[in-house]
């Protein structure tokens, strides 16, 4: 049954037709699918076309995937199947707790956040919320967050330093919600507030980019003792669009934009925003999820394993000097400052 | 980004005032200047040091040099780092290299980045200060600047030195991706141990100040001064009114709005602003302000365009 619901999935999505680098891909997964029916409905043997046409279809999304542009990467890490946090808590984690609120205002459902349990260990996890059907999406804002969620998330991570439990922060937004009331409680000073307090949590601090990393919305819950990304994610100072807006004054450019933001999770990596890159699955987080979920699972544990046996001075202090040195400039050698 | 405050569509005059003088031909020459937000001509040889409009106190953008000169004692100033120069780490290109458009900045402007950053002294009070820079670039936040924003929180930090920063900018520096981006928590860093250390922080938000400068070391000061009338807020208004397809409330993200939102402490005009920060400075470190000598001549700079 399952088997028949996942089937009739790919089907619907060939016709969707969401992303145009993948066509050939959804064409050749469309064909595959029709040919095991038919196998199926008429008892004939046909495992050796199967087989053949599955190999060629590794070969053609192994082709394609190979040669993504950075736009093309922004578009897969906004796929609609892509697996969002409410998947990491659901099939991830062993046991999830969610804890509401900030306290102040409201419960941004933009952010989750809530206890969770990691093969045996114990975690906090903040996350940014997309949602999955439209309906949730419109609740969570799209995964843009108002001041509420990013106070939520310090209340939990402050609870969580207390009780000595490290952090798991999954990031996922286009950027924070620019709204009228966003604006009236401070959207600014409470991503501005999480930054710098994120720098005095006692506790480890894994942050993992999962899909879209939207500028200070995403480096508000972004601060980590160790920083990843996932192989088709972004993370980026400003959305290619916006940045297309601005200097090209031309939406249209945003694939130029998405090339020269260095964007993209390779480029991340040597320019030292990020310390590792996870790779995803062939064509994409969203083409198995499960793989996805299990490559961020043993991330998490061998994250946790190498930060739980420091002391809070070190970590800090690594935390403080990671960011501290991010970026070179010319010049500058007069009047130096120690540290 | 900087981006919402260029070019301001000419039916937003209301509530956009600043962004009228997106270029300098706006400004009419010669003798007579054109207040933007009263629309009077004033004199020009009337107009004040300041940049403040006589007529109706509207506060026109003031260079980083003149804001020094208004702001501490005579000579005390002494500039750090002023060599600094970004590398362009990305090879940005968009419609021209962001190495030419740097250059050209620099010559332009004739210092090397959009904020000045050093030590000098108010009411004989030394104190660490940095001046952003609206015309360089939009006053945006590459690695220059949070570099420089670090290393004078550090400086602060190392001689117990208060530390006031006057922000003006529209945000995090495209050009230099997501390392710009890094520089907000670079700052916020520096300033937790600065903070949590008993070091003393005034930022002072000037027109305009908004997103990565916003969401990072201009607001989480331990006193927020703001000028009159300053735009002040983490999305730009245009993009925001472009979200919501609605227009946005008269005096939305205006430093009086702010201040009735709680998210600031004081609004200062411009004239006052040295015996406010003499005085915050006295209370916050228990020492004796010298009498306050007044500062004599012009502050020096043109009426910019915003």
């Amino acid at each position: 049954m399952a088997k028949q619901d996942d089937k009739n999935k790919t089907r619907d999505r060939s016709f969707e037709g969401t992303l145009a680098f993948e066509r050939p891909i959804l064409e050749m997964e469309h064909k595959i699918q029709e040919l095991k029916s038919l196998a199926e409905s008429t008892h004939l043997n046909l495992n050796g076309e199967v087989t053949a046409l599955e190999e060629r279809l590794r070969k053609v999304t192994s082709q394609v995937y190979d040669r993504l542009t950075p736009w093309e990467r922004v578009n897969v890490a906004r796929h609609p199947d892509r697996p969002v946090t409410s998947d990491y808590l659901t099939r991830m984690l062993d046991d999830f707790v969610e804890l509401h609120g900030d306290r102040l205002f409201a419960d941004d459902p933009a952010i989750v956040t809530g206890f969770g349990m990691l093969d045996g260990r114990r975690l906090m996890l903040v996350g940014h919320r997309k949602g999955k059907s439209v309906k949730e999406r419109l609740l969570c804002n799209f995964g843009c967050a108002h001041p509420e969620g990013y106070r939520k998330a310090l209340e939990k991570m402050r609870l969580a330093e207390r009780l000595g439990i490290p952090i798991l922060c999954l990031i996922n937004t286009p950027g924070a919600y620019p709204g009228i009331g966003a604006e009236e409680r401070g959207q600014a000073r409470a991503i501005a507030y999480n930054i710098r307090e994120m720098f005095g949590l006692r506790v480890p601090i894994l942050a993992l980019v999962i899909g879209e990393g939207g500028s200070g919305g995403a480096l508000g819950i972004g601060i980590g003792d160790r920083v990843g990304i996932l192989e088709h994610a972004y993370y980026s100072v400003i959305s290619p669009e916006g940045c297309a807006a601005i200097l090209w004054k031309s939406g249209d450019k945003a694939p130029e934009a998405a090339e020269a933001l260095k964007l993209t999770a390779g480029d991340l990596k040597s320019l030292g925003v990020v310390d590792d890159v996870l790779p995803e699955p062939l064509g994409g987080a969203h083409r198995n999820p499960e793989e996805t979920l299990a490559t961020v699972r043993e991330w998490v544990l061998e994250g946790l394993d190498s930060l739980s046996g420091m002391a809070p001075e070190e970590l800090m202090e690594r935390r403080f000097r990671k960011f501290r040195e991010m970026g070179e400039v010319e010049q500058g050698e007069g009047h130096p400052v120690e540290a | 980004m900087i981006g919402p405050f260029r070019g301001g569509s000419r039916g937003e005059r209301g509530t956009m005032a600043w962004t009228r003088f997106g270029k300098k031909k706006d400004m009419p020459g010669g003798l007579w200047i054109k207040c933007e937000a009263c629309g009077n001509m004033i004199f020009r040889k009337d107009f004040p040091g300041s940049k403040v409009c006589p007529e109706c106190g509207h506060h026109f953008p003031l260079g980083a040099e003149a804001r020094l000169r208004m702001t501490l004692d005579e000579g005390s100033f002494e500039e750090f780092w002023a060599d600094m120069r970004t590398i362009d780490r990305l090879g940005f290109v968009d419609r021209a290299p962001y190495k030419e458009k740097i250059e050209k900045t620099i010559k332009k402007a004739g210092r090397n980045e959009a904020i000045v950053t050093g030590i000098g002294a108010i009411a004989g009070m030394p104190l660490a200060i940095g001046v952003m820079d609206f015309q360089f670039l939009g006053g945006s936040m590459g690695v220059v600047v949070g570099e420089k924003v670090a290393r004078l929180v550090e400086l602060a930090r190392e001689r117990s030195l208060p530390l006031v920063i006057f922000c003006a900018s529209g945000g995090a520096r495209m050009h230099e991706g997501a390392l710009s981006l890094m520089q907000m928590a670079k700052s916020c860093a520096t300033l937790k141990r600065f903070q949590d250390g008993g070091g003393f922080y005034v930022s002072v938000l000037t027109n305009p100040t908004t997103g990565g400068v916003t969401a990072s070391f201009a607001t989480v000061a331990d006193v927020i001064l703001a000028e009159p009338g300053a735009l002040i807020g983490f999305a730009g208004p245009r993009v925001i009114k472009t979200t919501l397809k609605q227009d946005l409330p008269k005096g939305f993200q205006k430093a009086e709005f702010l201040l009735e939102k709680g998210q600031i402490d004081r609004i200062v005009p411009r004239d006052r602003m040295r015996p406010e920060l003499a005085r915050l400075i006295a209370y916050a470190t228990g020492r004796d302000p010298l009498p306050l000598k007044e500062i004599t001549g012009d502050p020096g700079g043109e009426v910019q365009a915003g």
